[in-house]
């Protein structure tokens, strides 16, 4: 099961493309960002290195709505399913490759993002990255595990949404309707509470080093907010695929 | 998803399709509104497009009506006085005046300026709770001064909030100004305090005048203040806006602040005319009522006048008050969304399922198979976001006002350039979004490069970027289009956080839908000529 949907991935046209736009896409905006950040906060060289995560996850994410999508636009799925009709077997085994593909794209990425941080920062009289502080490896580590669970995320909406179009307009909201909501209403409680919700807010949570007693909500419990989101697609995934015609 | 059309849907008549014969020859005319019949059939009967499109719009809608927030305002709380010219104005500052009859002049030197501004975040003063308080406490915090904390003189119509004035100033950071009727300002020197200031009233002209010395006169600026009587209110003011610390940092734009106060120290004073009362009144003009800071040593030959507010155009967000109707549509991207994906599958589906081939036959002009194309799917977006943008704009600044919220008030030709512009954005990027569909040719391609292009920008200037990025972005892109939304112009004069998600962007209105235009034109083209010389 596992073989055959790392075939299919790998043999989908514009998969590598995508993947490899997803990793440019995030490291330019890092180093964007890097040349054009001016604050003087001491977490400021950590979230000018990792800001492309921000672009990064929505090519992620339309990655991983395309690898189960494209079945569904095709009618694969139907093929699919009859040679492998433990339905709930088959969707573990497309999380299994979307995960271990996205985690590997992810760690580039941030990689890169990471080794760009480490060569700018220093000429642009940022603070500098260091590896040995807990809270950058927690910073660095935790955003490809975000990312990855963003993909998570994008494989259960597009099972229960089961049209690669609808799924990625219905991701991409998911993403950005909280921040941008929470950008624009004026009461500071609500801004509050919808970044505690967000998957985009709370997850990048991870992201912050220094003080961290004014977050709405703390790394890793923003994390955990993100994870909740992709089980619960997940498993509504699940269950859905289980009663329903594909 | 399936994806049969009916067979009128390639513009095939039933004669035509089943004995084989040409048509008759027909009008252009009339063989284009075939063709756009027939793409609004297609449009029509597909499974999900329609419920695509009025999905995206539904979520706009409720985004719009659904807001969290909650304020205290009523209209007779909130409003804000009218200015000379008939906009909404911030008038609140304290007034050191007696009034002058007839020509004359007031000269004084502002000896100096000091100010509280909010602690900043972080430090020992405001953990101590001395900090930023909530807009409606008292200012506190530690010395400084707003760079637009204003001390200086003015010739005012009355002490009613929102009459004429023209005045001239000392300033927290902006040098000497000279400004009049709210939304008109003149930069003077650079210079700050200790500084001489004059003001002369000839008629309705009001000069303004300032030296370093008290000898070396430079004129500031004349300005003429229509219907001025010939008893104005005359006298020292101060005032010092809401403070805001903009950390124009990383992720996004914060900010945090409060009200702040100044106090001008004025001696000199050189008074010449007919000025009958002969005593200073001190006077809080505008401002809440439960919050007066405002104090007056009027005894000389130093004078001290303490004000907070200020004279200028009232603005929302952080120096502000309330939201404005722009704030309302925030969901639009979603309908964004659903329009993009829905232009780029309208087109790429024909290729997929080789019914391109089909619509070719039946009209071989290839250019007017896609100018019907853009005429249908840009229409039907069209009308549907109007309605859904007026939904929001007016029930969701209703639900904004009984819950309390201050929602300004804008002229009618703004509402409408909102509305309609909003309805144009979703059209546009639609047809965009077809034409990207057209070239690409594949749902997987055109859909990313269509999200990546058009939407994504506008989140990220929102939510990632900041500043200078945020600004680019807004102006190069599909996204710039978003402009058309700005109910209410960034006024150099008053410090605020113009950014996108408050409703300001960095192009004008017009400016930004023509970058929109000149993309989907531009994209239109290279779809006419690919169509044309690639096999379908």
């Amino acid at each position: 099961m596992l073989h055959a949907e790392w075939t299919k991935f790998r043999t989908t046209p514009g998969m590598i493309w995508l993947l490899l736009i997803a990793i440019a896409a995030t490291v330019t905006v890092s180093v964007l960002a890097i040349s054009t950040a001016d604050c003087p906060q001491r977490d400021c060289g950590v979230s000018a290195t990792l800001t492309g995560v921000r672009v990064g996850q929505a090519v992620i994410a339309i990655v991983a709505v395309l690898v189960i999508g494209d079945e569904y636009r095709t009618g694969m799925i139907r093929t699919t399913l009859v040679a492998m009709p433990r339905r709930t077997g088959m969707l573990a085994a497309k999380v299994a490759v979307v995960s271990a593909v996205l985690t590997v794209a992810s760690a580039t990425a941030v990689l890169g993002s990471f080794v760009a941080g480490l060569h700018l920062l220093p000429g642009r009289d940022l603070p500098a990255l260091s590896l040995t502080e807990g809270e950058v490896i927690r910073a660095f580590g935790g955003s490809i595990l975000y990312l990855t669970m963003i993909g998570l995320l994008g494989v259960g909406v597009t099972v229960v949404l089961r049209s690669p179009a609808a799924a990625i307009g219905s991701v991409l909201g998911l993403l950005y309707v909280f921040p941008i909501v929470a950008a624009a209403v004026p009461d500071q409680d609500w801004e509050r509470r919808l970044q505690q919700i967000g998957p985009m807010d709370a997850g990048l949570a991870i992201q912050r080093t220094g003080d961290l007693t004014d977050l709405p909500v703390q790394p890793w419990h923003g994390l955990g907010v993100v994870a909740l989101w992709a089980v619960a697609a997940l498993l509504t995934a699940a269950v859905l695929l289980h009663r329903r015609d594909a | 998803m399936s994806t049969s059309f009916p067979r009128e849907a390639a513009g095939l008549s039933p004669d035509s399709a089943t004995h084989g014969q040409t048509p008759p020859p027909v009008s252009a005319l009339r063989t284009f509104g075939r063709l756009m019949r027939a793409e609004w059939t297609k449009l029509r009967t597909v499974r999900g497009w329609m419920a695509a499109l009025l999905g995206g719009v539904a979520a706009m809608i409720a985004l719009g009506l659904m807001t969290g927030a909650q304020g205290s305002c009523t209209p007779q709380r909130c409003a804000q006085p009218t200015g000379p010219d008939g906009q909404e104005v911030t008038d609140a500052f304290s007034f050191a005046h007696q009034p002058l009859t007839g020509d004359g002049s007031i000269t004084v030197r502002v000896a100096e300026m000091d100010g509280l501004i909010p602690a900043d975040p972080g430090t020992e003063a405001e953990d101590a709770g001395q900090g930023p308080q909530r807009a409606d406490g008292p200012p506190s915090g530690m010395p400084g001064l707003a760079p637009w904390a204003k001390t200086g003189l003015m010739i005012k119509d009355g002490t009613r909030p929102g009459a004429a004035y023209a005045a001239i100033m000392t300033t927290g950071s902006h040098g000497v100004r000279m400004q009049h009727n709210f939304t008109h300002d003149r930069a003077g020197t650079s210079g700050n305090a200790p500084r001489w200031l004059r003001l002369t009233r000839t008629g309705e002209l009001i000069v303004g005048e300032e030296s370093a010395d008290g000898h070396a006169w430079t004129k500031v600026g004349e300005v003429r203040l229509n219907g001025l009587p010939a008893t104005v209110q005359a006298g020292m003011f101060a005032t010092s806006p809401q403070y805001s610390r903009v950390d124009d940092g990383l992720i996004g734009t914060a900010a945090s602040g409060g009200p702040s106060q100044v106090t001008g120290a004025f001696d000199h004073l050189e008074l010449e005319g007919d000025w009958p009362a002969a005593a200073w009144t001190g006077t809080k003009i505008g401002g809440p009522i439960d919050r007066d800071v405002s104090g007056f040593g009027l005894t000389g030959p130093v004078f001290r006048v303490t004000g907070s507010g200020d004279v200028a155009p009232a603005t929302a967000g952080l120096a502000g008050i309330g939201v404005t109707i722009t704030q309302t549509l925030v969901g639009t991207f979603v309908a964004l969304i659903a329009v993009v994906v829905l232009g780029a599958v309208v087109m790429t589906a024909e290729f997929r399922r080789g019914l391109v081939r089909t619509t070719l036959a039946a009209a071989p002009r290839r250019g007017r198979v896609l100018a019907a194309k853009a005429v249908v799917l840009g229409g039907v977006t069209f009308l549907v976001g109007l309605v859904a943008a007026v939904l929001v704009v007016e029930i969701g600044g209703r639900v904004m006002v009984s819950r309390g919220v201050y929602v300004h008030p804008v002229t009618t030709g703004i509402r409408t350039q909102v509305v309609v512009g909003t309805a144009a954005l979703l059209a546009f990027s639609a047809v965009l979004a077809m034409a990207l569909g057209t070239v690409l040719r594949r749902s997987l391609t055109a859909v990313t490069t269509g999200i990546v292009l058009i939407v994504l920008p506008y989140l990220l200037s929102l939510t990632a970027l900041s500043g200078e990025a945020a600004d680019w972005v807004l102006r190069v892109t599909p996204a710039a289009a978003f402009a058309l939304q700005q109910s209410r112009p960034a006024y150099p004069q008053v410090d605020n956080l113009y950014t996108a998600a408050l409703g300001y962007f960095p192009l004008p209105p017009w400016g930004g839908f023509s970058v929109l235009v000149a993309w989907t034109t531009a994209a239109l083209v290279v779809a006419a000529v690919a169509l044309r010389r690639r096999d379908a």
